[in-house]
């Protein structure tokens, strides 16, 4: 993708007029804006990393889907409609809705209600010192490895939509993101967060209205899909043999159901502080257990703007119609990956396009800013003061926590030129997600649900489960397994699991376990039922707030939708 | 958003002491937050008017044939206006209040687990 989309800048090159700036400046002073205003509501470093704890439910689950919805998200689904059709929404509804409503309803109770201020905090009052120390430090390399990738492909939309190079489009994009991190802290990133849900949205509803119009519907569509080289198989959701590379039907729905729908998806969405910390912020256990619910809603209805343009692009698009029959000219550096930005040049007329292009840039500030905010959360608590530095005054951690948004926007710099030599941005995502979050699920659910699981045994997982899902990868990578990238980084995430959680068992019979009495709202089977509840008076009355009841609400529409696009 | 310091003082009083902020935690100024939903409110506006303006007075046939005949900015515009005005609808019926004593005390109900 890296060399695809820097080549490609000449063919992708948007027609952008002077309408098309100011509205896309205008979305940059609200920006900026609100981390100028976010400033007011900063006095301690609770308030700069965790915004107090005071957000609305509405505010962080549009904020949690927000953290996700980054621009390689936007970009590789899109990619993926195109290429494998409606099978892409596996990634949504089995891969993401199931895993977010867990969190709400089984996990939160004890993340909020520990009082952890991060997921490697809660490994501390769950486990043990080295287990939050290794988790830490993983975790603080992950999200600038991470946050340089988008950093990265954020420079190289700026250079193919408005041609800067991008040595000044990587540095100018990240002092945006690092000005209102910086100034507002979380809050001032989650505002934004929220505010670029809908601007991306906006992006994406009329991309699918005029796609729809311009290919004769919906029934158009499917003839036209129908016709093509996927035929009418791309149509369907199951078995998505396509998707999984696995010709049988039945381990092909298998290989969904527990690889993503299980392994991938629950150790993602549980365990990934850049989500959790959206929870960890609101103002109450109810919103809490409700803000990733409530982001399952639009999860659930984006695939709708997301694939369905995708599949548009396959049979509008005559470079990516090439592409999907092979017949693209040789030389030709179009891929799958350009989907979203030659859609954006055939169908969007000055005006509208400019509101796209905000929301395309919002996209990847998105991604990078949870990146960003959740890293120095995780260095200024878990590594400054409670390991580095303990017992200096508030004011000292809120300006470490001001000093590591800099340093980490600059090391992100760095690592956004590492990405620059990756191949492929969304193998390289996918290898990191199968080193980090599988063997972290691993020990977390082990520990959340078998009280006699020892803090040893923990960070003795988590680091054989990590060198686990390293030693896949190094075998597919010299082809000693013959894997595909996408199937590898699902082996690997699935051995970094069962070796995790085998090695943290035997472990485990070795030691001695922490006493009960330690373990009350850290450990299912020790948490009285009533403190795994919430209130449900003043702001979290009313049916409509239950989170059970949201939660039956979005699994019943994944249902339908399920039914809808068989 | 209405949040006040005194549900922050829950410090130490979970499974194990672990202190909150620093030593010296001033108390939280996050009630000081500014109401979001007016910025969205703002943001749709400006950018319904501005597509408004374009889809009346700039759609070519060019960009008709782009959209498959329909006028995307004259749509999107209205429809952003009408976004716009449902969020400044919800701010008006329900403006940011203070926290009442009840509240407060929903929010240290719901804080760490009783032993």
């Amino acid at each position: 993708m890296t060399t695809v989309l820097a080549q490609a800048a000449a063919d992708v090159r948007l027609d952008a007029n002077f309408v098309d700036y100011l509205l896309v400046a205008f979305y940059f002073v609200l920006v900026l804006g609100i981390g100028y205003m976010a400033r007011r509501s900063v006095s301690s470093s609770l308030d700069f990393l965790l915004s107090g704890r005071s957000m609305p439910a509405w505010v962080t689950g549009l904020a949690f889907i927000s953290a996700n919805l980054g621009a390689l998200e936007l970009i590789g689904m899109m990619a993926n409609g195109a290429q494998y059709g409606i099978a892409t929404v596996h990634y949504y509804w089995i891969g993401a809705v199931p895993a977010m409503v867990f969190l709400g309803l089984v996990m939160m109770p004890f993340y909020y209600g520990s009082k952890a201020r991060s997921v490697p905090e809660f490994l501390f009052k769950r486990f043990n010192r080295t287990t939050q120390r290794i988790q830490g430090v993983i975790f603080a390399v992950a999200s600038i490895l991470i946050a340089g990738v988008n950093l990265f492909a954020l420079g190289l939309i700026i250079e193919a939509l408005l041609g800067w190079p991008l040595g000044v489009a990587i540095p100018v994009a990240a002092l945006v993101v690092l000005a209102y991190t910086t100034l507002g802290g979380l809050s001032a990133a989650i505002y934004n967060e929220v505010l670029q849900f809908f601007v991306i949205l906006a992006l994406l509803i009329p991309l699918t209205l005029a796609g729809l119009n311009r290919v004769g519907g919906w029934e158009g569509l499917k003839e036209k899909v129908t016709a093509g080289p996927g035929g009418a198989e791309q149509l369907s959701s199951w078995p998505g043999t396509e998707l999984t590379e696995i010709s049988n039907p039945v381990w092909s729905v298998i290989g969904i159901v527990f690889g993503l729908g299980f392994v991938l998806s629950f150790g993602y969405w549980t365990t990934n502080f850049a989500e959790v910390q959206r929870a960890l912020s609101a103002k109450s256990m109810s919103a809490a257990r409700r803000t990733p619910i409530i982001g399952a809603f639009p999860k659930a209805l984006i695939p709708l703007v997301v694939v369905i343009p995708g599949m548009i692009g396959a049979v509008l698009l005559p470079q990516i119609q090439a592409v999907k029959a092979g017949t693209a000219p040789a030389g030709s550096d179009i891929t799958y990956n350009d989907t979203l930005t030659l859609l954006m040049k055939e169908l969007l007329p000055n005006g509208i396009l400019g509101v796209a292009i905000a929301g395309l840039l919002a996209a990847f500030m998105a991604g990078m800013a949870a990146n960003i905010s959740s890293f120095n959360t995780v260095f200024t608590y878990d590594i400054w003061q409670d390991w580095v530095r303990p017992g200096r005054s508030d004011r000292y951690y809120l300006q470490v926590g001001r000093l590591v948004t800099v340093v980490g926007c600059v090391l992100a710099i760095g690592t956004a030129f590492i990405a620059s030599g990756s191949q492929n941005l969304m193998d390289y995502i996918q290898a990191l997600f199968s080193f980090f979050n599988a063997p972290l699920f691993a020990i977390f659910i082990l520990g959340l649900f078998w009280k006699r699981m020892t803090g040893t045994a923990a960070w003795v997982g988590l680091l054989s489960g990590t060198v686990a899902a390293v030693v896949i990868d190094q075998l597919v990578r010299f082809d000693v397994l013959q894997l595909s990238s996408q199937a590898g980084s699902f082996v690997g995430a699935s051995a970094a699991f069962i070796v995790g959680v085998g090695v943290a068992l035997l472990v485990s019979m070795a030691g001695r376990p922490k006493p009960d009495s330690e373990l009350a709202g850290l450990v299912w089977s020790l948490t009285p039922r009533a403190s795994r509840s919430h209130s449900v008076e003043g702001d979290d009355a009313g049916w409509y707030r239950s989170p059970q009841l949201l939660a039956v609400l979005v699994l019943i529409l994944v249902v339908v939708l399920y039914i809808i696009f068989i | 958003m209405t949040d006040s310091p005194e549900a922050h003082d829950a410090a130490g009083t979970g499974p194990t002491e672990v202190p909150q902020g620093g030593t010296d935690a001033p108390p939280s100024a996050a009630a000081n937050l500014f109401d979001l939903r007016t910025i969205i409110a703002v943001l749709f506006g400006v950018y319904g008017i501005v597509l408004l303006i374009m889809g009346l007075v700039s759609t070519s046939t060019e960009d008709r044939a782009k959209t498959g005949g329909s006028n995307l900015n004259l749509d999107m515009g209205i429809g952003m206006l009408v976004v716009a005005g449902l969020f400044l609808l919800w701010v008006t019926l329900r403006p940011l209040k203070p926290p009442t004593p009840a509240q407060v005390a929903a929010a240290r109900d719901d804080g760490p687990p009783a032993h």
